[in-house]
Formats: structure tokens, C-alpha cells, sequence
């Protein structure tokens, strides 16, 4: 069976809201003990959106952002994309390395470890999250990163999404340290079958 | 005074002379820019995957290569356009996160830019230049001036092709 994204209710919506929240929530608190800061959280967005919206979404596709992909596997298949914009990106490593003032839009290979660490922490909790909500065994690929275009990086999961229908799911939040909003992006993207497999679990059957 | 026309994801547009087609910033998805040198009727379609045979649903037939290819020459010719001079030019394609164990679905790049060349050796369109592969985005810009094709990179500057 074909998902159809607009066909979703309220409440399977809801669900997916809810999902990404606790998901987005713990990657946020896992961030905050490593760079041991108090970071808030703004409720995610959870929006279903065209392919071609993506660019008008997308405040400026052509933008380099930082992108982290990681592969899962086990009880559900798919990719999981957390997508930061570089000032973001630059002020996580600055707070990781907690002495670093650079505003620098390049990064040294060190920095980009970090950034890999940093993706690998935040989507970890993000699926460990999902993981014990769902009592469903997921596991992650190790991560990869890729400073490009917005709207190419975009290009991986909107393909992903593309062969199931027309739409994206998107679920966007953002988080703050003080006064510096970083804005943080993360999709999930289940193959075919495991967004089933998903809102079965938790109890909003399609 | 040159229209500037935006083609989305999975869009296709064909327009008559003077105008530009712009498709911003391609990753895996190929922009197939086409061009009829006696009217100066352009096209461009930015496709993201290689056939609509793969996909569960196939509704939107600007999303494949063989189904938007198709669509955009009839466009064309429909605006005027001379089928048998269109010329090809290629970008995009691009494998945006390098994966050790490679699926076929991270590889789409690749099967993208095939998939286009094959619909356009199909349709008997020649390729005249492309700027495909690699592992990093471009925005194109398509003048229907002369069909030159602009190409805009992060870290690889601007090229003309």
C-alpha cells in the first residue's frame, strides 16, 4: 500500500507532530549536556509539502547549509537528514569546543569531525527516541556530512519521498542558547513500508 | 527585456525567445535544458527520477525522466519549436552524501543521468555539453539567446556550457 501523505488525519498528523517533537526534544537535551548549556526548543513544525514548494520553503535554495544523512535499519528501513545553516554550524562547533569565537564560514577538518559527532549524537537520540516510543529496534549508519546548496541537499530525501508520492514530510525545529537561535532541520525519511510499520505501532493505522 | 522563469522540483517549462529558465540549486535530481536554434524556443525540465516505472504512483509525469523528457519536447513544438533541431544540454546529478555501501537509492544520480540520455537518444536530440556527476549542487540558468547554459557551484565558481 502507497502512503498517501495528504490523506492523513488529524490525528495521524498529530502523531507524526508528536513523534518529532520527543524525537527533536532529546536530540536537543542530548546537545545541551554535550556543550553544557540550557537550550530551548520551539514545538516542531510538521508541515506536508509539494516538490515544488521545497525551494520557496527553503528561505534561499541556494544557500550552503550543513547536512548530516544517516542510514537506519532494523525493525524500520530509511534515512534520517538533520540540516543546519552554517552560522548554526559554526556556532555548535564554537560551543563545542566552548573556547572557539571563529565566524568563519569554512571548516577545518577537526571542526568537521565535530559537526559529523555532533549529527551522529542528535539523530542518535532523534531515532533512540523514536526507538523506545515505539518499542521498534532501529539502528543507525554511521553519518555523512555535506556542505552544499540547500536545495541539493534537499534533492536526497525529496527523491527518497518522490518515489512514493508528491509530497515531502517535513518536520522543522528550532532551537535556542541565549540569545542564538539556531535553526535545525531533521527529516525523517522511512522507506516504503516502515512509515506503516510506524503508525501502526503507534496505534493511528492507515 | 528577458523574462526570468523559475522551474521548480519536478517541474518542466518551455518558453519562447527572449527569456531565461532557472532551476536552483540541483543535487541529484538533472536539469535537461533544451534549445531550438531557428526559433529560440527553450525548455527545461528538472527531473528527479529516472523512470516512472520505479515509482508506486506515477500522477506527476514532470518527476521522471522519460515521462517530463517527452512532455517538454511536445511543449516546445506546440510554441513552435522545430522537433528536429532541438539540441541537449545536461547538468545535475550529482551524489550529494558519499555512502560506503552504496544503495541503488543513494546512486540515483547516476541513473538519473543515463535515464536522460537514453530518452534523449530515443527521441534523436544530440547532447551537445553536460556538467554531470560529482558531489556537489548547481543552480542553472538556461538563455534562450544562444542556449548557453550558466552553471553556478559552491566552491567550483561559475561556468558556461
Amino acid at each position: 500500500m502507497t502512503i498517501n501523505f495528504n490523506e492523513l488525519n488529524n490525528l495521524q498528523l498529530d502523531v507524526l507532530r508528536e513523534v518529532g517533537n520527543i524525537g527533536a526534544g532529546n536530540a536537543v537535551s542530548a546537545l545541551a549536556k554535550m556543550v553544557n548549556r540550557k537550550i530551548d526548543m520551539s514545538v516542531p513544525k510538521v508541515k506536508i509539502l509539494e516538490f515544488n514548494e521545497i525551494p520557496d520553503m527553503l528561505n534561499a535554495p541556494e544557500e550552503p547549509v550543513v547536512g548530516i544523512l544517516l542510514g537506519m535499519t532494523g525493525d524500520i528501513t530509511g534515512h534520517i537528514l538533520f540540516m543546519l545553516d552554517k552560522k548554526s554550524a559554526r556556532l555548535l562547533v564554537n560551543m563545542l569546543f566552548g573556547f572557539k569565537e571563529s565566524t568563519s564560514e569554512e571548516f577545518d577538518e577537526l571542526e568537521m569531525s565535530a559537526i559529523k559527532e555532533l549529527g551522529n549524537i542528535m539523530t542518535g537520540s532523534y531515532v533512540a527516541a523514536l526507538s523506545m516510543l515505539t518499542n521498534l529496534k532501529i539502528l543507525c549508519s554511521v553519518p555523512n556530512v555535506a556542505i552544499d546548496m540547500a536545495g541539493a541537499i534537499l534533492s536526497v530525501p525529496a527523491i527518497e519521498f518522490g518515489m512514493l508520492g508528491e509530497t515531502v514530510l517535513y518536520i522543522a525545529s528550532e532551537f535556542n542558547e541565549g540569545d542564538n537561535k539556531v535553526i535545525g532541520d531533521f527529516f525523517l525519511i522511512p522507506d516504503l513500508g516502515s512509515y506503516e510499520t510506524l503508525l501502526k505501532t503507534l496505534g493511528v493505522i492507515i | 527585456m528577458h523574462e526570468n522563469i523559475k522551474v521548480g522540483m519536478a517541474d518542466y517549462k518551455a518558453t519562447s525567445h527572449p527569456s531565461i529558465l532557472v532551476t536552483l540549486g540541483l543535487g541529484s535530481c538533472v536539469g535537461i535544458a533544451l534549445y531550438e536554434p531557428s526559433t529560440r524556443i527553450i525548455g527545461l525540465a528538472h527531473i528527479m527520477l529516472p523512470t516512472s516505472k520505479i515509482a508506486k504512483a506515477a500522477v506527476n509525469e514532470a518527476k521522471f525522466a522519460d515521462t517530463a523528457i517527452v512532455k517538454l519536447v511536445e511543449e516546445m513544438v506546440k510554441l513552435g519549436a522545430n522537433r528536429r533541431i532541438i539540441k541537449a544540454k545536461l547538468a545535475g546529478g550529482a551524489q550529494m552524501f558519499n555512502f560506503t555501501d552504496s544503495s541503488d537509492n543513494i546512486r540515483i544520480g547516476l541513473r538519473n543521468i543515463e535515464a536522460s540520455r537514453n530518452v534523449l537518444a530515443q527521441l534523436g536530440i544530440p547532447i551537445v555539453s553536460e556538467d554531470v556527476g560529482g558531489n556537489h549542487g548547481r543552480t542553472i540558468e538556461l538563455y534562450s539567446d544562444d542556449g548557453k547554459l550558466l552553471i553556478k557551484t559552491v566552491g567550483f565558481g561559475i561556468n558556461y556550457i
